[in-house]
């Protein structure tokens, strides 16, 4: 039985490794929910096969809640998916990010001088 | 070779074939384009894999009352997957995630432009 276990589980880690490699690729948030829910039954596989190994009776419980909650997940998600644009998953370069922090600065240093010159011109008015 | 040592290769060979279809579907999921195929190969452990590693578990434990619990938690299984990729594809289909042009028969696209038709005012 020990080898087995062994084999088994070097297979179901393989498998969730390769599920997570999906979940990080995406491209959209359904993807990831199908990767997510592939775990969840490795998930399932894995406690039944600890069970299985030490002859554990504790676990069918937990068996019993992972089938029952493991979906609710992806339902939801999947009733509120959404159009997204072309390149919604994809990771901004070093330079985008530099320039939308330098637009957001110059951005900033306006509303400053406009917050400023509309303070004086109060001021004014109140002086007057 | 008695009865016991028998059920236990029996649910040892269960258990290797559930491990075989994990390994198959996360083949499946990092090679097939596009979000029905992810769902296709992601099937495989979610449906039969599961089950099979039950079946495993209730060669090994051997006592009516869990196996009957077991029963349940398959049971569950089933119920609770389809749900859950008819929705996946579903919401998949409707936001644009699946290419058109991968689909051999749309059978979904043309009852949607009926529908469509119906609700537009007739005169």
């Amino acid at each position: 039985m020990t080898w087995v276990v062994v084999v088994c589980a070097i297979m179901l880690g393989v498998g969730a490794i390769m599920a997570l490699i999906r979940v990080e690729k995406g491209p959209s948030v359904l993807d990831r929910m199908v990767g997510l829910d592939v775990i969840t039954s490795i998930l399932i596989i894995g406690v039944a096969l600890e069970a299985a190994w030490g002859r554990r009776t504790e676990a069918i419980s937990i068996l019993a809640a992972l089938a029952l909650v493991g979906f609710v997940g992806s339902l939801t998600i999947a009733r509120f998916a959404a159009v997204e644009p072309e390149d919604a998953g994809r990771i901004k370069t070093a330079e985008e990010v530099r320039a939308e922090d330098e637009a957001r600065a110059v951005a900033e240093d306006e509303a400053a001088r406009l917050e400023a010159e509309i303070a004086a011109s109060r001021d004014d008015e109140a002086g007057s | 070779m008695n009865w016991e040592q028998v059920t236990d290769i029996a649910a040892g060979a269960c258990f290797l074939i559930a491990g075989f279809l994990t390994v198959a579907a996360g083949i499946g999921m990092k090679r097939f384009p596009g979000l029905l195929g992810s769902i296709h190969a992601a099937a495989k452990p979610q449906g039969l894999g599961v089950v099979l590693a039950l079946v495993g578990l209730a060669l090994r434990l051997r006592e009516v009352r869990y196996v009957a619990v077991l029963i349940l938690v398959g049971l569950f299984q089933l119920l609770t997957t389809p749900v859950s990729f008819h929705m996946v594809a579903r919401g998949g289909y409707r936001t644009g995630k699946v290419n058109p042009d991968d689909l051999v028969v749309d059978e979904l696209i043309v009852d949607l432009q009926d529908s469509a038709d119906e609700e537009l005012p007739s005169d």
